[in-house]
């Protein structure tokens, strides 16, 4: 469902070109769980956002479900952002001014979706993450694993068919970041393709596929998680 | 996403930033009042002046000798000839004229005992109560008869009448003007002043007594009322023709309230345009205070504009939502400043009554009109700046 085609991207930093994605190729399909993995500055980051139609190649193909977006007018990689592509960042991004019923409510809003049925959705959605009791508190109220699942539960209300998650881990604490990881894993069981940037071992090991980039280049590309991860749970439980 | 949606979306932004969004509120309300009030005493003071000349009467022509009107240069001067009561009784004479009273004015101490005040005194015949609705209070106006006759009846104005008789009825009473003597007639009714005369503040007397007092052979002026205000500018030309045709020469000025009225209406028009183009300059401050807040804004929230950008917002969207946010600051300050505008005239027609201080409701309708457009305007270039924000930046920082 999502294949890259010898995609490169080069940024310029200070006056001198960067070159974060040299030729990438990927493909990856529905439902898969995937980790992308390695060090700061090994393009992970910016692979996660050509998939996510934030950042454009500047060679190469990006195609999503057989059509090519990568070069697609930003209306069409717009109505794909808001429809298909569910986002979680390291850093939340929630809007502090709203509730964290009006934070879900917000892709809907922009998607046009009325405003009774915007509510019921984002009511949904926050029981889904187990957070329906805390739907009219505002982010600052909310503990960093709780503002993270409100930013999940905004993420999928649209019911897009891949959840990108960029270090969902990175700001919270063991026991969160647990919870967290276990909440997306199981809207991936049910078939909700997850792709996932960190560079925590630990999160990387649980996922099914894992992906090691180095300098812009996919250096390895291994099916081994799924043990790992069963090691893990038996560790933890 | 409806209108509606827009709109909360952006008032929920605004209402997050109290400080600034008051602030930059006020700037809008300061520069609506301005107009609002600056055009209102513009306004006010059109109608003051109108209203003046109105009192004179709407359907009167003044004649006057001489010509007011700076034509070439006549090397000698041309000879003006007297306006002389002759003329008075041709011009009343006119089928289009109802009616004529003439004028002659001099200033003179008015004495009873030994009481003196110099006052204007005005030579003038029954006519001019009627031409110039003019009321008494006590006993009767002047006398008809023969304008030439002259005779020794006296009306005196309020203020005169109580300087010089107090609480004491004055009909009857012989009250001396130089050498002359008159008997008090009547008592005119208070009127205040009406445009050149404090009408409570002088003393009317028989035209052909003033003119051989005051040893005058022309009129100061002959105040001429048209049977129909539609006929103003023939009556006009038959007047004029009449004493041109008299006088064997173009020495007269006949001038209609009209047309000074409407020339003074222009002019305070004009005045009060002046006052809101001054006031409007304080709203193109306001709009870029709007510019700059707006543009803090989105340089604050560029994580949100990234944010929204992400979950499929479309640039438009996001322009929409920003232009809305300015065009609600200036709006709600627009309103803010109608009200503070309209509360100042109110406060201060209640200190000065007399001033008919209202903003136009072309003043009104400009300025709500000014202050969404100075939103909408200012808040072009920032929210442009929003929809062009790259979302991968947005979003890295924190």
């Amino acid at each position: 469902m999502i294949e890259l085609r010898a995609v490169s991207r080069t940024y310029e930093v200070g006056g001198s070109p960067v070159r974060a994605l040299r030729s990438a190729s990927l493909r990856i399909g529905r439902g898969e769980h995937v980790a992308l993995v390695g060090p700061s500055g090994s393009g992970k980051s910016t692979m996660l956002h050509i998939v996510g139609c934030l950042d454009r190649p500047d060679e190469g193909e990006f195609l999503f479900d057989g059509h090519e977006v990568g070069a697609a007018a930003e209306e069409v990689r717009a109505e794909l952002r808001a429809r298909k592509i569910g986002f979680v960042f390291q850093f939340f991004h929630l809007l502090p001014r709203l509730t964290a019923a009006g934070n879900v409510e917000l892709p809907m809003l922009f998607a046009g979706v009325g405003r009774a049925e915007r509510r019921e959705r984002a009511h949904a959605a926050l029981e889904a993450v187990g957070l329906a009791p805390r739907a009219t508190h505002r982010p600052d109220q909310l503990s960093g694993g709780e503002r993270q699942r409100v930013a999940i539960a905004r993420a999928v209300v649209m019911d897009p068919a891949v959840l990108l998650a960029d270090e969902p881990t990175g700001n919270l604490d063991r026991a969160s970041a647990l919870e967290v990881m276990e909440l997306i894993e199981a809207m991936n069981r049910r078939g909700l393709t997850l792709v996932v940037v960190t560079h925590d071992p630990a999160i990387a090991g649980r996922a099914r596929r894992v992906i090691h980039m180095a300098d812009g280049e996919l250096v390895d590309d291994r099916e081994e998680g799924r043990g790992k991860r069963e090691e893990n749970d038996r560790g933890v439980s | 996403m409806s209108f509606w949606d827009v709109l909360r979306f952006a008032a929920g932004a605004l209402v997050g930033h109290r400080l600034r969004t008051s602030l930059s509120v006020a700037g809008v309300a300061v520069g609506i009042a301005a107009v609002i009030g600056l055009t209102a005493l513009g306004e006010g003071a059109r109608r003051y002046v109108t209203s003046e000349f109105a009192a004179l009467g709407s359907n009167l022509l003044i004649a006057m000798p001489g010509k007011v009107e700076t034509t070439g240069a006549t090397p000698f001067g041309g000879v003006v000839h007297d306006l002389t009561l002759d003329d008075l009784q041709a011009v009343m004479r006119l089928p289009r004229v109802r009616s004529a009273a003439p004028l002659a004015a001099g200033t003179e101490s008015v004495r009873f005992g030994d009481r003196s005040r110099a006052v204007p005194v005005l030579g003038t015949t029954a006519e001019f109560a009627e031409v110039r609705h003019i009321t008494v209070a006590a006993g009767s106006f002047l006398p008809a008869g023969d304008p030439q006759r002259g005779g020794t009846e006296m009306v005196l104005g309020v203020t005169v009448a109580r300087e010089l008789f107090g609480e004491a009825s004055p009909l009857g009473q012989v009250v001396r003007v130089g050498q002359w003597r008159f008997r008090v007639v009547g008592v005119l009714a208070p009127r205040g002043r009406g445009l050149g005369f404090d009408f409570d503040d002088l003393v009317f007397v028989p035209v052909g007594t003033a003119m051989r007092m005051f040893n005058r052979t022309s009129l100061f002026r002959v105040v001429i009322e048209v049977r129909v205000h539609g006929e103003m500018a023939e009556t006009r030309d038959d007047v004029l023709g009449l004493l041109v045709d008299r006088h064997r020469a173009d020495d007269v000025t006949v001038i209609s309230q009209d047309a000074l009225i409407s020339a003074f209406s222009s002019i305070m028009r004009a005045l009060t345009l002046a006052l809101a183009g001054i006031a409007s300059v304080s709203l193109a401050v306001a709009g870029v205070g709007i510019m700059n807040v707006m543009l803090v804004s989105v340089t604050e929230r560029r994580a949100e504009i990234g944010l929204l950008k992400a979950i499929g917002a479309r640039d438009r969207q996001v322009l929409a939502a920003f232009l809305t946010e300015a065009a609600l600051l200036s709006t709600v300050g627009g309103l803010v400043g109608l009200g503070t505008g309209l509360g100042a005239i109110h406060v201060f027609v209640r200190f000065y009554p007399s001033f008919p201080a209202v903003p136009p409701t072309w003043a009104v309708a400009a300025a709500l009109g000014m202050s969404v457009l100075v939103g909408v305007v200012f808040g072009v270039w920032p929210a442009r700046r929003a929809t062009r924000l790259d979302p991968v930046a947005a979003l890295v920082k924190r």
